[in-house]
C-alpha cells in the first residue's frame, strides 16, 4: 500500500480505486480485525489440530495430556490398529456405500426430475411440482415416519438409508431453476433432429447443468458422509452402522472401549509398548480423524462448490 | 393437423408423466403417507398391538399434555429450553452479518480467504464429530483442561461439559462455531453486491471506515438480515435434535431437552408413541402457521415473500 501512495502518477490511470489516506484510527482498526479473524481461525482450526497431533505422538503421554502444540515421538500405529477394530473396516464400508449410492441416486433424481419440471408437455407439471417442492415445509414426525418404515420392511435395511433421502425438493429446484437459464433452442434443436425426452436429458441436459450437479453432489455426500439421525432411529444392526453412529458410541463407552483396547492389544502383541499401546483416548481421537479426513481432505479443493450452492440457494431463498 | 400434432404432445405429455411416476411415488411413500399416522395420536396405541384392536381415546392425549401434572411441568421446560435456544438465536442472529462485515475490510486477499475457507469448515462435520471435538478439548482430560492444569491456574479440572452453568449459551456457542462462517458467506455476497460507487463517493468526502460501514455497508445487508431473521421466525420451533441428543447427558438433560429432542425420547420411551406424535401433530400446525406469518409479515413490510 504505501508504495501505491508514492507513485502519484499512476493515480489516475486506476480512477476506480481513488486512493486516500488513512488515517490513525483506520490503522489500528485494521490492525484490530486482523487480529480477531486470527483468532476466529484459530479456534476453527486448533482442535482439529489438536485430535490429529495426538492421534499420532506416544500414546502415554497423550493420554496424559501432555501433547498441546506439537506431536511427540510421531508414529501411525494407532491408525493401524483402529482399522483392525472389529466393527470399523464393517462402518467404513457401509458410510462410504451410503455416501456413493445416495449422493448418486439423489442427484439423478434432482437432475430428471428439475428437467422434466421445466417441460411444459408433462402432463400436470405444476400439480407434481407443487406435490414435491411442499413436502420441504411439512414432516410427519418419527413415530408415524417410523411405522412407515416398518410396513416398508425398511427397519435395519441398508436401503432406509438411501431411499428416504433420494428425492429433494430443494435440489430439484435449482436444478429446475438452472435448465431454465439454459437457452430452450437447444432443447428445440434436438426434438426437431428427433431427440425423445429421455435422449434429450442425457444428452443435451446433463452435460450443460454440470456446474449445478457439482454442487450437490457435494452437499448430498457430506449429508450422507455426516447421517447420524437415521440409523440412531431405524437401525440396530451393528453390520449397518456406518462410521458416525459408531463414533458417538465411542464417545459414550469409555468401559466398553477399555475391553476393545485389550482384546485388540492381546490380539496383536503383547510386545507392543506402552507408548504405542491403543488407550480410550488414542482410539477415540483416532476415529474421529478418520470420520472427519474424507471432508478436509475434499473441502478446500471443493469450497467454491459449496460457496456456489449457498449463493444460489441464497437467491431462491 | 393442428389436432393430431396436439394429440401428439398430449401422448409424450402422458409418456413423460410415466417417467416421473416412480419419483411421485417416493414422495407419496416418504412424505405423505406418514401422515396417515397422526391417526396414532388419538388411540391408545402401544405396540405390538396393532391399531385395529386400539381403542380410539380421541383427544386424551392432547388434553394430557396439560392436565398431567408431571407431563405439564415437564411441558413446561421443554418449551422452556426451546423458546431459550431459539431466542438466543435470535438474539445473536446480528453476528454473522458482523463477521462478514469485518471480514470483509480485511483487504489482504488471500488471508481473508484463508479465514473464510477455515471458518466454514465446521459447518462440514456432523454434530457427533463436533460433540467428540468438544469431548477431546473440554472434558477432563482435554486440551483445555491440560494446558490450564500445566500452568497452574487451576488444580481440579473444569466440568465445562458436564456443568449445566451458562448451558444455553455454551449451546449457542456450539451452535455459532459450527454455523456462523457458512451463515457469513451469504452476507458477504450481498456486500458484494453494494454498488462501489456510494463508497468511493464516502472515501471522497473523507468518511471513515466505520461510518462507511453505519452509512453504506449495513444498509445494503439490512435485507438479506431481514429475511434470515424471518426463516428464524418460522423454525422458532425447530432446533432438530441432533446437537442436543449428543450433547445431553444426565446432569444437563432438564436444560437441554428441546422439543424435538423430547418427541424422540418420548418415542423412544416405553408406551410414548401416541403423546409423541401428538407432539408433531402440534409443532407441525404451529410450524406451518408460522411459516405463513411471517411470510405474510415479510409481504407486508417489504413487499416480497420468503417461501
Amino acid at each position: 500500500m504505501a508504495m501505491k501512495f508514492k507513485h502519484k502518477r499512476f493515480e489516475n490511470f486506476v480512477p476506480k480505486k481513488t486512493v486516500y489516506r488513512a488515517s490513525v484510527a483506520d490503522r489500528v482498526i485494521s490492525v484490530v480485525i486482523y487480529l480477531v479473524y486470527a483468532i476466529f481461525a484459530f479456534v476453527c482450526v486448533y482442535p482439529f489440530y489438536y485430535i490429529f497431533i495426538n492421534t499420532i505422538s506416544n500414546n502415554d503421554m497423550s493420554a496424559r495430556g501432555k501433547v498441546i502444540f506439537l506431536p511427540h515421538e510421531i508414529h501411525f500405529n494407532n491408525y493401524a490398529q483402529v482399522l483392525k477394530i472389529e466393527g470399523i473396516g464393517q462402518a467404513l464400508k457401509i458410510s462410504l456405500e451410503r455416501t456413493v449410492i445416495g449422493t448418486l441416486l439423489t442427484l439423478l433424481v434432482a437432475a430428471f426430475l428439475g428437467f422434466m419440471f421445466t417441460r411444459e408437455s408433462l402432463w400436470h407439471r405444476k400439480l407434481w411440482f407443487r406435490i414435491v417442492a411442499a413436502t420441504m415445509y411439512f414432516n410427519a414426525g418419527i413415530i408415524p415416519t417410523y411405522i412407515t418404515m416398518m410396513n416398508l420392511g425398511l427397519l435395519n435395511n441398508f436401503w432406509v438409508y438411501i431411499f428416504p433421502v433420494a428425492v429433494q425438493p430443494f435440489y430439484i429446484i435449482l436444478c429446475k431453476t438452472y435448465v431454465e437459464s439454459v437457452p430452450k433452442e437447444l432443447q428445440d434443436a434436438a426434438e426437431i433432429d428427433g431427440a425423445g425426452t429421455l435422449l434429450l436429458f442425457f444428452k443435451i441436459i446433463i452435460p450443460v447443468i454440470k456446474p449445478i450437479l457439482a454442487t450437490i453432489a457435494i452437499f448430498a455426500a457430506v449429508a450422507q458422509w455426516n447421517s447420524f439421525q437415521d440409523t440412531l432411529i431405524y437401525v440396530t444392526d451393528k453390520r449397518l452402522f456406518p462410521l458416525q453412529y459408531l463414533l458417538y458410541t465411542y464417545m459414550n463407552s469409555a468401559s466398553s472401549l477399555k475391553a476393545l483396547v485389550s482384546s485388540t492389544a492381546s490380539a496383536t502383541s503383547l510386545a507392543a509398548s506402552l507408548a504405542h499401546a491403543q488407550t480410550a483416548t488414542s482410539i477415540r481421537m483416532t476415529v474421529t480423524m478418520v470420520v472427519v479426513a474424507p471432508i478436509m481432505l475434499v473441502y478446500p479443493f471443493f469450497q467454491r462448490y459449496f460457496t456456489k450452492g449457498i449463493m444460489i440457494g441464497a437467491v431462491k431463498g | 393437423m393442428q389436432r393430431t400434432s396436439l394429440t401428439k404432445r398430449q401422448i409424450r405429455g402422458y409418456r413423460e408423466f410415466l417417467y416421473v411416476l416412480p419419483f411421485l411415488i417416493l414422495v407419496l411413500i416418504f412424505s405423505y403417507y406418514p401422515l396417515y399416522g397422526w391417526v396414532y395420536a388419538f388411540f391408545d396405541y402401544k405396540p405390538p398391538k396393532p391399531l385395529s384392536e386400539s381403542t380410539f381415546v380421541g383427544l386424551k392425549w392432547f388434553k394430557s399434555m396439560v392436565e398431567n401434572e408431571v407431563k405439564r411441568k415437564q411441558l413446561v421446560s421443554v418449551l422452556r429450553n426451546t423458546f431459550a435456544m431459539s431466542g438466543i438465536s435470535l438474539f445473536f442472529s446480528w453476528f454473522p452479518m458482523i463477521f462478514a462485515i469485518f471480514l470483509n475490510e480485511i483487504k489482504c486477499k488471500p488471508y481473508k480467504k484463508f479465514v473464510q475457507t477455515v471458518t466454514t469448515l465446521p459447518n462440514f462435520v456432523s454434530w457427533v464429530l463436533v460433540y467428540a471435538v468438544a469431548y477431546n478439548v473440554f472434558s477432563n482430560s482435554g486440551a483445555l483442561n491440560s494446558l490450564l492444569k500445566e500452568w497452574g491456574w487451576i488444580t481440579k479440572p473444569i466440568d465445562f461439559l458436564e456443568s449445566t452453568s451458562h448451558i444455553w449459551f455454551k449451546m449457542w456457542l456450539w451452535l455459532t462455531w459450527k454455523n456462523a462462517g457458512w451463515a457469513s458467506i451469504m452476507y458477504l455476497a450481498a456486500i458484494s453486491g453494494i454498488d462501489e460507487e456510494y463508497v468511493e463517493a464516502a472515501k471522497v468526502d473523507g468518511a471513515s471506515r466505520m461510518k462507511i460501514i453505519w452509512h453504506i455497508t449495513i444498509p445494503g445487508i439490512l435485507p438479506t438480515y431481514f429475511v434470515l431473521v424471518m426463516l428464524n421466525l418460522a423454525s422458532f420451533l425447530s432446533n432438530g435434535m441432533e446437537q442436543y441428543y449428543v450433547f445431553q447427558n444426565p446432569f444437563n438433560k432438564e436444560f437441554v431437552q428441546v422439543l424435538d429432542l423430547y418427541v424422540y425420547n418420548l418415542a423412544m420411551g416405553s408406551g410414548g408413541y401416541p403423546l409423541s406424535t401428538a407432539f408433531s401433530i402440534l409443532k407441525s400446525l404451529v410450524s406451518v402457521l408460522l411459516l405463513f406469518l411471517t411470510n405474510f409479515a415479510s409481504k407486508k413490510i417489504r413487499g416480497e415473500s420468503i417461501i
